[in-house]
């Protein structure tokens, strides 16, 4: 007699496990080829030039004065976008969250309309808006509280304000989602034993939407770090961001070693990004899965 | 009598056979894209493949520097002829990736001057980079020079350059007072030392060609550096817009051939097709950019008043500098393109 048939459970789970294998067999395929092969040639094409390997391109990191300022002004970006989209998204996400379901829905439905229009459109949106010549400049003007047009534009504040836009869903839908799970029960048995509002809120239910915020934050921030169009079209030439150094190096300075050294190490500030998250809540929570 | 008709038969397919040959005879030819190419592919490119009874293809980069690498390192590229930044052909030539012309095949471009051709290219079209500024603000006295761009009391106001050293470096030194003549090889500290002095009333560096004229339309700068083709396009549309061709920037894209490009016979007649006088004379009559052989303007075909707003015309090019491709291509002009990364963070 052989274990396998002793044990008819542990048959079925290892067929289950095959089979389940079987069905995931072409995701695994699309992953593999799409993903971790081109990103694997990535980071080969680092290390190895001209025929050798070589550390010239990580050298830069500590060498070329542009490399690190270049990730501190992104990090910088990053660090902003993140709390300001947090202190604009909170309530929007709170509100969501406690009005009835079709009220709840509308406010979502606000929130995520702008998500659909294409990022470009909404740069030259900004520029509209924000230029020297444009309607928040005239509007002040008008109204007398100013007398030169004030610099909105073409700067990283431009870039910072077109960024949030950009990224505030990405803040409010894990937010609203953690919210949505807080039974009510709770805050209302906190206010039945005295609690004040705001005692209520900051010892019970912002706690229970801690999830929620580290999750929103983590989305923002990361995307942030990747973000190309934006600054390039706001940001004067002045702001500087990582994708843009790796697009530089390639068009410009034709240096493929360089550009992929530089995605590499913003991967990996990705993946210890994701790594310290996690340690906070787990990762899957991150992503909304639960 | 059946031998007579499968005689005929036989001639018959034969003539449709040389015809499927001649046919067969095409190239790839990239360009920029755009409004640019549009009007080239009017201009130049259907006129030669009718002058010589070939296909052209067309692809477009807006950036071939990249994809000439990508295409040659396999060694087998699949563009032919590329139009673009003569930097490109130069350095791509010293780095094996583009052919060296045999110009005793190019006939077209002998009466061309010396410093319109490298070794690996030939001029096809010439635009500037100018000093074009809002004719509300300035009214009568316009900055004109690079030194008035630089004088910021005189001429106050937003201005913006590009985010690239080409031709920057050179106004800046312009401004400083190095003579025209004597700007090659540039002094390149000289010139960052004298960017540094108006960057902080310079709004935008801008990075394309489209943002320099959307710039220009909204009012954002007073002046900028800008091509002139984008400049006339904005004050075609009614915007307050002027410029001066007064120490201009005179730079153009040239035609080179790839290394081992699938065509190369065709493409070497091509090119010498695509410079002959008449049809580099079609140039103004689509777009604001002036042909690369000068010959064409002694055919007749461009008018006093068109040469007048042609870049390349030679009343205008002698109030302007050419830039040097050759010195852009070499160590220290590399060595300028990298430091200028740092010069726009600090």
């Amino acid at each position: 007699m052989t274990t396998s048939t002793s044990n008819p459970s542990m048959q079925h789970d290892r067929r289950e496990q095959r089979l389940m294998l079987l069905l995931l067999a072409p995701a695994l395929l699309v992953i593999v080829s799409l993903l971790i092969v081109p990103l694997v040639w990535l980071a080969w094409q680092s290390i190895w030039q001209d025929g050798g390997f070589t550390v010239i391109n990580y050298q830069r990191f500590l060498t070329d004065s542009v490399y690190w300022m270049t990730f501190l002004q992104t990090f910088r970006i990053a660090v902003v976008v993140t709390l300001v989209t947090l202190l604009l998204g909170y309530p929007v996400a709170y509100v969501a969250a406690a009005l009835p379901q079709r009220w709840s829905v509308l406010v979502l439905a606000m929130v995520l309309l702008p998500f659909w229009t294409s990022v470009l459109v909404r740069a030259y949106a900004w520029l509209i808006l924000l230029q020297r010549t444009g309607i928040v400049n005239s509007a002040l003007k008008n109204a007398g509280l100013i007398d030169t047009p004030l610099l909105l534009i073409n700067n990283e504040f431009g870039t910072v304000m077109a960024t949030i836009h950009i990224l505030l869903p990405f803040m409010v839908l894990p937010l609203y989602a953690t919210m949505k799970k807080i039974p009510p029960e709770l805050t209302m048995a906190g206010a039945s034993l005295g609690g004040s509002p705001s005692h209520v809120f900051t010892r019970i239910f912002l706690p229970l939407s801690l999830p929620g915020m580290i999750a929103g934050m983590v989305l923002v921030f990361v995307l942030t770090l990747g973000f190309y169009i934006t600054p390039e079209l706001l940001g004067g030439g002045r702001t500087y961001m990582v994708s843009m150094l790796v697009s530089r190096n390639i068009q410009v300075y034709n240096e493929w070693g360089a550009a992929s050294s530089i995605s590499v190490v913003l991967m990996l500030c990705v993946f210890l990004i994701f790594r310290l998250a996690s340690l906070l809540i787990p990762f899957e929570r991150i992503m909304g899965t639960r | 009598m059946i031998l007579k008709f499968s005689t005929l038969v036989l001639s018959a397919s034969a003539i449709a056979f040389s015809a499927g040959i001649a046919s067969a005879e095409q190239i790839t030819f990239v360009s920029q894209g755009g409004a640019y190419q549009e009007a080239q592919t009017k201009a130049i490119l259907d006129p030669v493949a009718k002058l010589l009874g070939i296909t052209v293809n067309q692809d477009s980069a807006p950036d071939a520097w990249p994809v000439i690498k990508t295409q040659t390192a396999t060694g087998k590229p699949i563009w032919d002829v590329i139009d673009t930044p003569t930097q490109d052909c130069i350095r791509g030539g010293q780095q094996g990736m583009i052919e060296p012309l045999d110009f005793s095949k190019i006939p077209n471009a002998e009466k061309m001057p010396a410093e319109y051709k490298s070794a690996y290219s030939v001029a096809y079209e010439f635009y500037s980079s100018v000093l074009a500024y809002n004719k509300d603000k300035f009214g009568e006295k316009p900055p004109q020079t690079w030194a008035d761009f630089w004088d910021v009391k005189k001429f106050p106001g937003t201005r913006a350059l590009r985010n690239h050293p080409l031709a920057t470096l050179e106004a800046a030194l312009l401004a400083d007072g190095v003579p025209a003549d004597k700007l090659y090889p540039l002094d390149v500290d000289r010139a960052f030392k004298k960017l540094e002095e108006i960057k902080p009333y310079v709004t935008v560096w801008w990075t394309s060609g489209a943002q320099s004229a959307q710039l220009l339309a909204d009012g954002e700068v007073d002046m900028e550096m800008a091509w002139n083709g984008r400049v006339t396009a904005v004050a075609k549309e009614g915007a307050p817009i002027s410029y001066t061709f007064n120490q201009g920037f005179l730079q153009y894209t040239s035609l080179c051939i790839l290394k081992g490009a699938p065509n190369l016979e065709t493409a070497v007649k091509f090119v010498n097709a695509a410079m002959t006088p008449e049809i580099q004379a079609n140039f103004p009559a689509y777009i604001d950019y002036g042909p690369g052989n000068p010959e064409a303007y002694k055919t007749g075909k461009i008018s006093a008043e068109r040469a007048a707003e042609m870049p390349s015309s030679p009343e205008n090019a002698a109030k302007q500098v050419l830039v040097s491709d050759e010195w852009w291509s070499s160590p220290a002009g590399e060595e300028a393109q990298k430091r200028w990364a740092s010069f726009i963070q600090q």
